[in-house]
């Protein structure tokens, strides 16, 4: 059996959650400090995604960065970066589709965090920044963690929108959830059953480790 | 000497209310406020402090102007760095006592005078929600002092002690207020239990 539609799997997990664990971080915060028209806005875009079917949002994707015009267009021309059939393609659009879950679970948290907290580490002179790094994200451990494996695991299942975006180019674009499809089609279900499987155990392990990592963090009495 | 002036609209069951405070604070003097409930005694500290705006005001803390709405000055609650004491503590959940003071002050040694003062050494490891109503308490008193703060604003700070342990500390507290030369505001429901910490009052209605 081929593994690199699973080593592909897994590197577009990883790079799209760094990536989003990057953005979402900032981004959450901010939504989460108070409301205004442009952040009902920002966050109706963001959480379009998860209702949004995805060869819609893959559909879109091709036609705003395929090289015959618009932004694909300017990027080929001026940086020679094509997004389309290709293994960055698929990190934009998964960053993109897996978007709300991150930035929702790690926003949800901030908000629920008393204003006193941030408050009171302003009173003692420290930065916002300060405040955030040593103040609000150690208290909101367990939603983080849950939004990163969230993140990574929707990344692991997606299927619609990296199809339309990267097509199935083995080595290249070919992630396992295409892999699966693929095989089925060729009448090969010993393939897709294996990739299925592997997939299956990635995801249970993760979100069982996940249920013992907030348990864990609910009974530590002492640091 | 610390000035201050300030407006802000309430928001109130029945309909607006306006908070209006003109009132000097001698350098080193501690003050109990009182008053209504909904009166604006927690608001007109966090407006001193810079974590709320007046629509108009006006705040001089020992010649430096930390508000003047006219001329468009308002101080961060950063630079203003006055120490306050919540009505709900506001303890860091993820820092243990002896971090609590780590994050405010590096001086080791004021950090000792503090958990002695505050009867906590025994619990310097332990996190907040292993303490008890009046610990936490404490813990708050002490990390607001930690900064050694010109003002210090405390909404509320004694109201889960018992009595022993809130005579003991009134009078610890009284004689570090001196020593700094700290100007203390104490918002209360219960002024008596302020007896012999405060010198000043002031009735906000």
């Amino acid at each position: 059996m081929d593994l690199t539609p699973i080593y592909l799997t897994l590197k577009l997990a990883g790079i799209t959650t760094l990536l989003l664990l990057v953005i979402g971080l900032p981004v959450a915060w901010w939504l989460s400090r108070g409301r205004s028209f442009f952040k009902i806005g920002l966050e109706a875009i963001i959480t379009m995604p998860l209702v949004l079917p995805p060869s819609v949002l893959g559909f879109y994707l091709l036609l705003a960065f395929s090289p015959q015009h618009g932004i694909g267009k300017w990027l080929e021309e001026t940086f020679s970066v094509q997004f389309v059939f290709s293994f960055k393609g698929l990190v934009l659009a998964s960053v993109i589709y897996s978007m709300p879950f991150m930035i929702g679970p790690i926003k949800s948290a901030l908000q629920q965090l008393p204003i006193s907290l941030s408050q009171a580490s302003y009173s003692l002179g420290k930065s916002r920044w300060q405040t955030f790094i040593k103040v609000l994200l150690p208290n909101i451990k367990p939603p983080l963690l849950t939004a990163i494996v969230l993140t990574f695991a929707h990344t692991l299942g997606e299927f619609g929108v990296v199809l339309m975006i990267g097509g199935n180019i083995p080595g290249v674009t070919r992630v396992a959830s295409i892999a699966v499809y693929d095989s089925v089609e060729q009448m090969d279900y010993h393939t897709a059953n294996a990739y299925s499987l592997i997939l299956f155990a990635i995801t249970f392990v993760l979100v069982i480790a996940v249920f013992i990592f907030n348990k864990y963090q609910l009974k530590s009495p002492l640091e | 000497m610390i000035s201050i002036e300030i407006e802000k609209k309430l928001k109130a069951y029945k309909g607006q209310q306006v908070l209006r405070v003109k009132e000097q604070f001698p350098a080193g003097s501690i003050t109990k406020i009182y008053g209504p409930s909904g009166a604006g005694k927690t608001t007109f500290l966090k407006t001193i402090a810079g974590f709320t705006d007046p629509e108009k005001g006006r705040i001089v803390v020992d010649g430096a102007t930390w508000l003047n709405t006219d001329q468009k000055i308002n101080l961060s609650p950063q630079r203003r760095m006055a120490g306050f004491v919540f009505q709900d503590y506001a303890l860091f959940p993820n820092m243990t006592v002896l971090r609590h003071l780590e994050y405010a002050t590096t001086d080791t040694a004021w950090i000792n005078r503090l958990l002695a003062i505050g009867k906590l050494e025994p619990f310097a490891t332990h996190k907040p929600e292993y303490l008890s109503g009046g610990q936490q308490q404490r813990l708050a008193i002490l990390r607001a002092l930690a900064i050694k703060p010109k003002l210090l604003l405390m909404d509320e700070p004694l109201s889960a002690l018992d009595p022993e342990n809130k005579s003991a500390l009134i009078a610890e507290l009284k004689v570090l207020f001196e020593k700094l030369g700290t100007t203390v505001l104490i918002v209360t429901h219960n002024p008596q239990e302020l007896d012999g910490l405060t010198d000043r009052e002031l009735n906000i209605h």
